[in-house]
């Protein structure tokens, strides 16, 4: 398997961070991305290349330019791998919430 | 509110942060985290043993139906200072996710509202991103009991 194409290897770099922030709001392309990074233009490249054989960037030719999109699905994907472990969290904390109401209430009296 | 809890778990990294916002004064949370039959209600667990002090320990046992030991974990408290902080390990017995160190701070930040953070830190990345998986495989071996449960009724 390679490893590459994994999305969590993909984003585990800041500099691939910062592209999918930057990619957030609005397309751009491969230029203007690189424009933003200290980063050797050859080293955006093979960034981007990474974020886009891991499905996280879609690439859309755009007259004689090709735009870089963020692909949603896959970044809900990220999302999705946390939600249940904050979820599992979140129903125990409402739980402890809850739990300790009462004795709010006998404090105060 | 469904996103109370919040999760920063950066990736590549060993640690998770939970932060978490309460509509409880910060001794009624503490005493939440730190007393026994308080712990095992809303945890969800039998709580064997809670040393809540410097240098004490606790250990967790959750049972099935059967009285059938599902889950044990332990760890030893290395430091309690009442309405402020708890450091502890917590293990789970023969599981492979190793140890991992918690640091849980706790901050009034008003007279009845208060703040949880818990920083946890684990023995590597692969096993940090082991326990962040761990309730998507649980939450299938629930579904499977269930099933299975329902099935039995059937028959």
């Amino acid at each position: 398997m390679n490893l590459r194409r994994d999305v969590f290897q993909a984003i585990a770099d800041p500099t691939r961070r910062a592209i999918l922030l930057l990619l957030a709001t609005q397309a751009l392309p491969a230029g203007a991305i690189a424009a933003h990074f200290d980063t050797a233009r050859p080293t955006v490249s093979k960034h981007l290349q990474i974020l886009t054989e891991c499905e996280l960037l879609k690439q859309e030719q755009s007259g004689r330019e090709i735009y870089y999109h963020l692909n949603p699905h896959k970044m809900k994907a990220i999302a999705d791998f946390i939600e249940p472990f904050r979820s599992m969290w979140e129903d125990r904390f409402r739980k402890l919430e809850t739990m300790m109401q009462p004795y709010k209430t006998k404090k105060a009296k | 509110m469904e996103t109370k809890t919040q999760v920063h778990a950066e990736e590549g990294k060993q640690e998770i942060k939970i932060t978490r916002e309460f509509n409880l004064p910060v001794h009624l949370l503490f005493r939440a985290c730190t007393e026994a039959e308080l712990v095992s209600q809303w945890m969800g667990t039998n709580v064997r043993k809670l040393d809540s002090r410097n240098h004490g320990s606790y250990r967790y046992e959750t049972t099935d139906k059967e009285g059938r030991v599902v889950f044990q974990a332990n760890g030893t408290i290395h430091a309690c200072v009442p309405d402020r902080k708890l450091v502890r390990t917590f293990e789970m017995d023969g599981s492979p996710y190793g140890v991992q160190l918690e640091i849980h701070t706790f901050e009034p930040l008003t007279e009845d509202t208060s703040r949880l953070q818990m920083h946890m830190i684990y023995e590597s990345v692969a096993q940090r991103d082991a326990v962040l998986k761990l309730p998507f495989t649980q939450g299938i071996n629930w579904a499977h009991n269930r099933l299975e449960e329902i099935v039995s009724k059937l028959k």
